[in-house]
């Protein structure tokens, strides 16, 4: 990002504005929001919030019963998603969203659960679960919002900073390698793996839409700025100069190799659907391992008490 | 209410205490169990991992015991009955799930076969010097409950008496055996299902409109709602307001961080649980639980047989620690005799709880065996003096 885009992206404030809100009139996601907790915290600029209207679009569009649908969140700025969300919704320990989302599908399988968390919380600290989760293919919707840094504690390195970034931690350059979320997520066995970026709203949310009807463990990243903490500090401009650069630098590659999807600091981002396979869930193999070796004597789990 | 005659294995049997423990969390209800082997606890999830198929539920091997100790807490606002089973290093690992568990008010049982510490210490070797971490290891102010079986057969008891009082008090409860009382196989006698009172969980019954679901009745407890019930609800290891919002000030924080202690105030004296026994005349009490209480018995007839007016008091539950009783007796009595396998940890409490008013001798021990009932009598001996 040089200057020039910064000018020609500037921002025209009409002086009359002529889009005024007719009176009665409501935003549709309203009501799947808890509006009595709003303002939210995220920052001007902040994808976190595109995100989310894409995620009740596809709520909507899904047709799902969302007495059914249970968020769960772990510790960052994303993590803050589940607060937001007029479901059953849980703000977890840092990392721990998909083991916490384990159980709860295991004892209520008729929930869906969705694990909505940013890229330091399930990569990092939260990677272990991850990994396992995918492998099992536990029944579980997994949306990243990778914002490629730490946003809530200042703009740290995350495993998924690139090259060459400045960081909190880093203010020298990253040097390690980064992650490749879409490669990991399909090596460790997820069933539908997408990536796009909070440019793409519409893809986003029939991606999102797709995972809701999907069985077993789905994974979207989605790219998305943090102009108070990234963008800044790397000179590369503001939240709409990072949409911008969504525009010009992502390529649609459906089916593409994920080894061949990894991010740099200023280069192509490869967006689309890269993997759509059908494995049996954990649950299917569960019960098809208790029925071969336990035959009548295998009782289906009721795990939710009665008592 | 009665147990589910489905998960209780009625009869007399031999049986170790992970084992008995197993039994016990199955009679209580629970359906749902998250592990990750560590010695000398696995045995009991092993015993689920084999019974659960054929009772219905679920038990799943997690990756790590941060993952087993928060997988179960999700299974629990899913509407399970759940627990989880380690020893030492693992119970480090789940401290800050037990932290959640206290904030959230979240009933579940961890279950920690005490062995030799610190780090991997003796991992087929008794200790008890756990005790201090099960009340404090998480950060910041909470309660929990822990208990402390002695027998195979308590701890078939004690495992459904944990998670009754989970469901009662919605805290954690942590249940302490050691890994001599974990393998000890002796008779346990379980009852008939209707003979087993089980609490369940308090469900509100409150409208969504009307709910809110961290707002405590007169017990200083809320009720609950599971996740599926068009409730939505939130939940957040945040300070949180009565309606499970983040709450980021200093009233809120106040008032929902003393009631996590406050509502156990109960086992501060009339509910705790302890065995005693000649304590009318002691001059001397033998303060102790777990393995080190059945050594301590030896100790305590031979002090009897000598003349020396000595009583006891096993802590059956040790947490919160039952000050009233101690204080009482330290009104009474000339002194307090503490054996257990580490190096000094209750005896802190008793001497606290005493308060000056009677002396408290340490009979420590760094685990990995367990006392000679001499050492103990000589302590008793010394104190009577």
């Amino acid at each position: 990002m040089n200057e020039t885009v910064n000018k020609e992206t500037a921002l025209e404030i009409p002086r009359e504005c002529s889009c005024e809100i007719p009176a009665g009139s409501f935003n549709p996601v309203e009501p799947f929001l808890r509006m009595d907790r709003m303002p939210h915290i995220w920052c001007a600029g902040c994808g976190i919030g595109t995100t989310v209207n894409c995620f009740v679009r596809a709520l909507l569009d899904s047709k799902a019963n969302l007495d059914k649908v249970a968020i769960v969140s772990g510790i960052g700025c994303t993590g803050r998603v589940a607060g937001y969300a007029r479901l059953d919704s849980f703000h977890t320990t840092h990392g721990r969203a998909i083991p916490f989302a384990t159980g709860l599908k295991l004892a209520n399988p008729e929930l869906q659960v969705v694990v909505y968390s940013g890229d330091g919380d399930l990569f990092a600290i939260g990677g272990n679960h991850f990994i396992h989760a995918a492998r099992r293919n536990m029944d579980l919707k997994v949306i990243c919002v990778n914002n490629l840094t730490y946003a809530m504690t200042g703009g740290q390195t995350a495993p998924t900073t690139p090259d060459g970034v400045i960081s909190a931690t880093s203010p020298y350059g990253v040097f390690e390698p980064a992650f490749n979320l879409v490669q990991l997520a399909e090596a460790a066995g997820a069933a539908y793996v997408a990536r796009w970026t909070t440019f793409h709203v519409k893809q986003l949310s029939r991606s999102m839409e797709e995972i809701l009807k999907k069985k077993g463990f789905c994974f979207i990243e989605i790219i998305s700025p943090c102009p108070t903490l990234y963008q800044r500090r790397n000179k590369m401009g503001d939240g709409l100069d990072t949409m911008k650069y969504y525009k010009q630098a992502s390529k649609v590659r459906h089916g593409a190799p994920t080894s061949e999807c990894a991010l740099s600091k200023s280069g192509e981002i490869v967006v689309g659907k890269f993997v759509d396979r059908d494995r049996p869930d954990y649950a299917e193999l569960l019960r098809a391992q208790m029925v071969e070796t336990l035959g009548d004597r295998y009782e289906e789990p009721e795990v939710m008490c009665e008592c | 209410m009665h147990a589910d005659p489905r998960g209780v294995l009625t009869g007399v049997h031999f049986l170790d205490g992970d084992h008995a423990c197993c039994e016990g969390a199955l009679a209580a209800g629970a359906r749902f169990a998250a592990g990750y082997p560590i010695t000398p606890s696995t045995e009991v999830v092993e015993r689920f991992a084999s019974r659960i198929p054929t009772v219905g539920g679920v038990f799943i091997q997690m990756e790590d015991e941060l993952a087993a100790s928060i997988t179960i807490q999700g299974a629990v606002w899913g509407g399970a009955k759940a627990f989880t089973v380690t020893s030492g290093p693992g119970f480090s690992l789940m401290m800050e799930h037990i932290g959640y568990a206290a904030m959230t008010e979240t009933p579940c049982v961890f279950v920690n076969v005490q062995r030799g510490g610190p780090s991997t210490g003796l991992p087929t070797l008794p200790a008890q010097a756990d005790m201090m971490q099960a009340r404090w290891g998480s950060h910041g102010d909470y309660g929990i409950i822990a208990l402390c079986p002695n027998s195979p057969q308590e701890c078939f008891d004690l495992t459904v008496e944990a998670f009754n009082l989970a469901e009662e008090f919605r805290v954690p409860v942590m249940l302490m055996l050691d890994e001599c009382v974990g393998h000890m196989t002796e008779k346990v006698v379980i009852p008939e299902a209707d003979c087993i009172e089980v609490t369940p969980r308090r469900y509100t019954t409150k409208t969504t409109q009307e709910y809110r679901p961290f707002e405590p009745d007169r017990s200083h407890v809320p009720e609950m709602v599971r996740a599926g019930e068009g409730y939505r609800f939130h939940v957040t290891g945040l300070t949180h307001d009565e309606r499970g919002y983040p709450s980021m000030n200093v009233d809120t924080q106040n008032r929902m961080v003393r009631r996590l202690q406050e509502k156990l105030e109960p086992f501060n004296d009339g509910r705790a649980i302890a065995e005693t026994g000649d304590l009318e005349d002691a001059e001397v009490v033998v303060v102790s639980y777990g393995i080190t209480s059945r050594v301590a018995q030896r100790a305590l007839q031979l002090a009897r047989q000598r003349g020396i007016r000595a009583g006891k008091f096993r802590l059956i539950s040790a947490w919160p620690f039952p000050e009233e009783r101690i204080r009482e007796l330290a009104g009474r009595v000339k002194a307090f005799v503490v054996p257990e396998l580490n190096l000094g940890q209750m005896a802190l409490e008793v001497e606290r709880a005493a308060a000056g008013r009677a002396k408290v001798v340490k009979v420590s021990h760094a685990g990995g065996t367990v006392h000679d009932p001499q050492v103990i009598l000589e302590a008793i001996v010394e104190a009577a003096r």
